[in-house]
């Protein structure tokens, strides 16, 4: 029997009066590619950043089962939390200029997390760097460039290409499409869907678009009002969804 | 000898200009930053009678480690009489009274803005740099709460991406001043407006070398026979500085060199930027003419 690669259990997070996550379970497999959707507002933010660490939620265990063994995510010292958000992990901001510096080359922004993993040979990671610019469908020749003059969605593609350069584990996504032209979105998203698929990721991806999650996730949790209602297979929720706010969340979907 | 002689010193201020509480907790700081070699350690630091910039940081640790014997050297570039050494010299002449001097040999405190000297420093001696900016992370990273935990976590990764942006833009590290270097094999330190010519000397240095930094209010300390390494990559190993030829007063070929415009007609040439070094080169040669 395999164990998950993720598991969270009874996670909590309010803030002040505002509950954002409450009592949250659920397991990921290896190889899963999960969708959190949900309208917004209804705390499925709170959720992705929790589990990656970035906000120390209220109550609950959230397990990562590295190469290692089982290691409990807000248990762990900040140094080790740090390693593994910069080797195994990845996470995907919705803004790029959340995820990118902007101040520097494309190039230094891809190289970042080998030169943090201890790479010291400046050619070697230049030709990774343009190996990944390719991958990720940006013109080599733009390597020395600022990411600042690139476009939205080509912004987007580098800071996949900065996580993604260190054949992270587990992918953390924040509505990657979110702020695109529904032109740039269906191109990014047959990159990522394609990305994923080859390197074998396991991901979780949060987004409010139900067309997002249908074309990248395996399985589908729908959340409202900071908890989750419903959760399964991605075409058996969107075929044949249970709760009432599901069925109105996916009829809605449809008839647009 | 050059020695300028101890004088009486203002009776008007206390030894040194500051107070001993004030010099306490400086030397409290210091003690803690040679304890834990490049570590950048808080201080108070105090208005001095001369502005940010002029090395107040500098002259609160140089005010901190002085005794009434002790024979002091100032230096701004590689020269000693530049109107910033100057002041500073009169300033501590003033106020403490002590011995000056220009010949680093004779020095027991020397207090520096940008140069080592070229003459090799002893365990006699102390060096203590002003410094503008102790923060080597500063540059990609502006949140003084992150680049402490990096530095607390030994999370230098940064520092290899502004070398990497430095060599994809200028084809090699264009950095030369203010080169970062590894301290003890532990703290990444900004060796500050010093050039990178003069890293190779911060190394397994027999004297103690003390910086400070009084706007940011931050020492930070080598003591003698540190390890101090600049940082690089494989294939674009550090380098210091080289010119094509020698020091056309001197003839020093393995020495820091300035270019001077000596005339009006834009005349120009390249000398020693250790005017003190120079100077006792070209008097070894007169002398051994004689
Ligand atoms: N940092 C914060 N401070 C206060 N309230 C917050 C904060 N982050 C989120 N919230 C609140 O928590 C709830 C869930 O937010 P969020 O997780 O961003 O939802 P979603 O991503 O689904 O839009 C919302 O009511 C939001 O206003
Ligand atoms: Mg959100």
């Amino acid at each position: 029997m395999t164990t998950p690669l993720l598991s969270v259990s009874g996670l909590h997070k309010s803030f002040g009066r505002t509950v954002a996550c409450d009592d949250i379970s659920f397991d990921l497999w290896p190889g899963e590619v999960l969708g959190i959707v949900g309208e917004s507002g209804s705390g499925k933010t709170t959720l992705l950043r929790s589990i990656a660490g970035l906000i120390e939620p209220d109550a609950g265990e959230i397990s990562y089962y590295s190469g290692e063994g089982a290691l409990d995510v807000h248990d762990m010292s900040e140094p080790e939390l740090r390693r593994l958000q910069r080797t195994e992990w990845a996470f995907v901001h919705q803004h790029p200029r959340d995820g990118l510096r902007l101040n520097v080359s494309a190039g230094a922004n891809i190289g970042e997390r080998l030169m943090a993993n201890d790479w010291r040979h400046y050619d070697n990671i230049r030709s990774e760097a343009l190996k990944w610019l390719a991958a990720v469908e940006i013109d080599e020749a733009r390597i020395d460039d600022l990411p600042r003059t690139f476009s939205g969605g080509m912004q987007q593609r580098l800071q996949i290409a900065r996580n993604l350069i260190t054949s992270p584990r587990l992918v953390f996504m924040d509505e990657p499409t979110g702020g695109l032209d529904v032109s740039v979105q269906a191109r990014l998203l047959d990159l990522i869907r394609s990305l994923v698929r080859d390197l074998g990721l396991s991901a979780i991806v949060v987004t409010h678009d139900l067309a997002v999650a249908r074309l990248l996730s395996t399985r589908l949790m729908v959340m409202k009002d900071a908890r989750v209602i419903e959760q399964g297979l991605t075409d058996q929720v969107l075929e044949d969804p249970q709760a009432a706010y599901s069925q109105l969340l996916v009829s809605s979907v449809l008839q647009v | 000898m050059t020695i300028e002689p101890a004088a009486a010193r203002d009776t008007g201020y206390n030894f040194a200009y500051l107070n001993e509480q004030t010099k306490k907790m400086i030397r409290r700081a210091l003690l803690k930053a040679v304890a834990i070699p490049g570590y950048q350690v808080p201080f108070a630091s105090r208005e001095m009678p001369m502005p940010y910039g002029w090395g107040t940081g500098g002259v609160q640790v140089t005010a901190s480690v002085l005794t009434p014997e002790d024979v002091l050297k100032v230096i701004d570039q590689g020269a000693d009489d530049t109107t910033n050494a100057v002041s500073i010299r009169k300033f501590f002449k003033r106020t403490a009274g002590v011995a000056t001097t220009e010949a680093t040999a004779e020095a027991s405190v020397i207090q520096t803005r940008h140069r080592i000297p070229e003459q090799k420093l002893t365990s006699d001696q102390i060096l203590v740099y002003q410094v503008p900016i102790p923060e080597p992370l500063r540059f990609l990273e502006p949140r003084e709460t992150e680049t402490r935990k990096m530095h607390a976590f030994e999370d230098y990764g940064l520092m290899h991406v502004k070398l990497y942006e430095d060599i994809s833009q200028h084809g090699h590290i264009a950095t030369t001043y203010a080169y970062p270097v590894k301290v003890e094999g532990r703290y990444v330190m900004d060796p500050s407006p010093t050039p990178k010519f003069d890293n190779p000397k911060m190394d397994n240095c027999a004297a103690l070398q003390l910086f400070g930094a009084g706007r940011e209010k931050r020492i930070y300390a080598l003591p003698p026979f540190t390890s101090v390494v600049s940082l690089d990559f494989e294939d674009h190993p550090f380098e210091v500085q080289a010119w094509e030829h020698p020091c056309e007063l001197c003839g020093a070929r393995d020495t820091y060199l300035d270019e001077v415009i000596v005339d009006d007609e834009g005349g120009r040439m390249f000398v020693c930027s250790d005017t003190d070094y120079c100077a006792s080169r070209r008097q070894a040669v007169s002398e051994a003419a004689e």
